[in-house]
């Protein structure tokens, strides 16, 4: 069975796509995914050639023809929406529900598909991607990130790889759901600030929820080491591991401005360590 | 005026703007739309004099009334119900609350029910007024949340509000009837990436903007490359610093121990 692990972090810039660059690099028959599909950045690391697009329909978009309209604002009534106003139907507001064209009277409206974006198999000099672009301002990220994540189980079977590795988005709403839903492990990565750790405790909770296992690392622990100690308190009288604590370098950003993992940039370094224990440390848990 | 203050990509200090600039204007509302991972009120601490939940809709059916015609599943576009020969299962978790199964079904055999979503809190500190979303952990939806907190701005007020990462729903539902959006942006090729994307939602929403950059001296260039040729106004540079860093970890809005940057906020809001 192939493993999946879900790196997550409630709190958005905490560095989970600079670790699963990293990862991408000491593992070996794995697959990548970007579940972040709305802004995702882990391809400006591993820099994909991509060998297969597929276009993403998921939503519709009510259009209306003014010549059939009898202006008796029905449509604007029943819609939970918002989306129309006098009459006039606003595309980023429609939610795709259909009510509208059915309670038109004169079927002036008439539901179209969209394209919501775009879904990526891809190969990288570390092995297989799956990845996504969600358009700007579309709804639906979940079920592209599901998407995301079944052409990377596809690929797993096919090229017969051990683990998926998925760098997930930030939030612990509908997209981080579809990225951690059914996985081994819930890797989450947290910053030593009072904010990151009150959305590493939602992330967590989102984890218990779905009663996923899930472990710890501590990013730029020494930005704030009486934070990180909180943490590794708060984690030890909560039974979750603590398997790394990566020290704060700004040669992260010097990778990441020459396009490269920092365990790739810079193997020797301090933080490339760190994260190669952290990661034999996660190793150890599936 | 409504100010939204929006990026993108996660944690490059959207909050800290947000908070900053409301703690330097005077007669300010402070809306979290980050109803997912809400943060501005650890900056502010607050006293909160009101908590109310938000509910959201979705359907019951009758097993009386149905007949498993199967109407409502077809209408649903969001698979929330599934009819089966002699059941219908619903996932209130995938329901939109659109209000359509109950138009189309022919017995009358679907009400709907309200379950909470989420919570809004409102309070009050160093003269601020904040209004917070609060997502319920296990909810996916937080669009729904994002309205009820913004159908308590004051219109009298000047309001900021501070968005949810990402360049999706959640996003547009935040910034719609903004008069003015600040991006605040990282000065490396990840910010750079999402601030694009971020860009095209605003330019499609025709709502007017401008960039801080924050970390400034971290990084490259390219943002500033980029903000000259697409013509979007560098409003503020706020450096990267580890005094700032540590206010930040500590929960301490930086404008509070470093006063000279209350008037640059006030010049941006005069600015735009």
């Amino acid at each position: 069975m192939v493993k999946q692990i879900t790196v997550l972090s409630g709190k958005g810039g905490t560095g989970k796509t600079s670790l699963v660059g990293s990862l991408a690099a000491l593992t070996k028959k794995t697959v990548m995914t970007d579940c972040d599909v709305d802004a995702p950045d882990l391809h400006l690391l591993l820099k994909p050639e991509i060998l297969q697009t597929q276009e993403f329909k998921a939503s519709r978009v009510a259009v209306m023809d003014e010549k059939k309209c009898i202006q008796c604002g029905k449509c604007e009534e029943h819609c939970r929406f918002g989306a129309i106003e006098k009459l006039v139907i606003d595309p980023i507001l429609c939610e795709g529900c259909g009510v509208c064209a059915y309670v038109c009277p004169v079927e002036a409206i008439e539901l179209r598909e969209r394209i919501s974006g775009y879904a990526f198999i891809s190969r990288t000099k570390y092995g297989p991607m799956s990845h996504a672009r969600l358009n700007p301002g579309e709804e639906n990220s979940g079920k592209l990130v599901s998407l995301v994540r079944q052409n990377a189980k596809k690929i797993a079977e096919t090229e017969n790889c051990e683990l998926i590795i998925n760098d997930g988005p930030p939030g612990i709403g509908c997209p981080v759901i579809a990225a951690v839903g059914g996985v081994d492990l819930g890797l989450i990565v947290v910053e030593p600030s009072l904010s990151g750790i009150h959305d590493m405790k939602r992330a967590l909770g989102l984890l218990i929820h779905f009663k996923i296992p899930s472990l710890v690392c501590v990013n730029k622990y020494d930005i704030n080491e009486e934070n990180t100690d909180r943490i590794v308190e708060f984690c030890r009288s909560n039974s979750v591991e603590v398997v790394g604590k990566i020290p704060f370098d700004t040669l992260v950003t010097e990778a990441m401005v020459a396009g490269k993992s920092i365990v790739d940039y810079s193997p020797k370094s301090r933080v490339s360590e760190a994260i190669a224990e952290l990661w034999k440390r996660t190793l150890e848990n599936i | 005026m409504i100010i939204t203050v929006a990026s993108g990509k996660g944690g490059t200090g959207k909050t800290t703007v947000a908070v900053n600039m409301a703690l330097s204007l005077e007669n300010v509302q402070l809306l979290d739309c980050d109803v997912e991972e809400p943060n501005s009120h650890i900056l502010l601490q607050p006293r909160i004099h009101e908590t109310k939940p938000v509910y959201t809709k979705f359907p019951v059916i009758s097993e009386e009334l149905c007949d498993y015609c199967g109407k409502c599943s077809k209408f649903c576009a969001y698979n929330a119900l599934f009819v089966a020969p002699k059941t219908v299962m619903v996932f209130p978790e995938l329901c939109h609350s659109c209000g359509g199964c109950a138009l189309v079904c022919p017995k009358n055999a679907i009400t709907e029910k309200e379950r909470q979503i989420g919570t809004i809190k409102k309070g009050e500190a160093k003269g601020v007024e904040l209004v917070y979303g609060e997502l319920k952990v296990g909810e996916a939806m937080a669009v729904p949340l994002i309205r009820e907190v913004k159908k308590q701005i004051k219109n009298n007020k000047t309001v900021i509000i501070d968005a949810p990462p990402g360049t999706a729903c959640s996003l547009v539902a935040s910034v719609h009837n903004s008069d003015y959006c600040i991006l605040v942006a990282e000065p490396t090729p990840f910010g750079l990436h999402d601030l694009k994307i971020t860009v095209q939602v605003l330019k499609e929403l025709g709502v007017p903007m401008g960039v801080i950059i924050n970390r400034a001296g971290l990084g490259d260039r390219k943002v500033y490359e980029y903000c000259k040729k697409e013509k979007v106004p560098l409003l503020l540079e706020i450096p990267f610093s580890k005094q700032i860093a540590e206010l930040y970890s500590r929960g301490i809005p930086f404008a509070v121990e470093m006063p000279e940057w209350k008037k640059k906020f006030q010049k941006i809001l005069d600015n735009i």
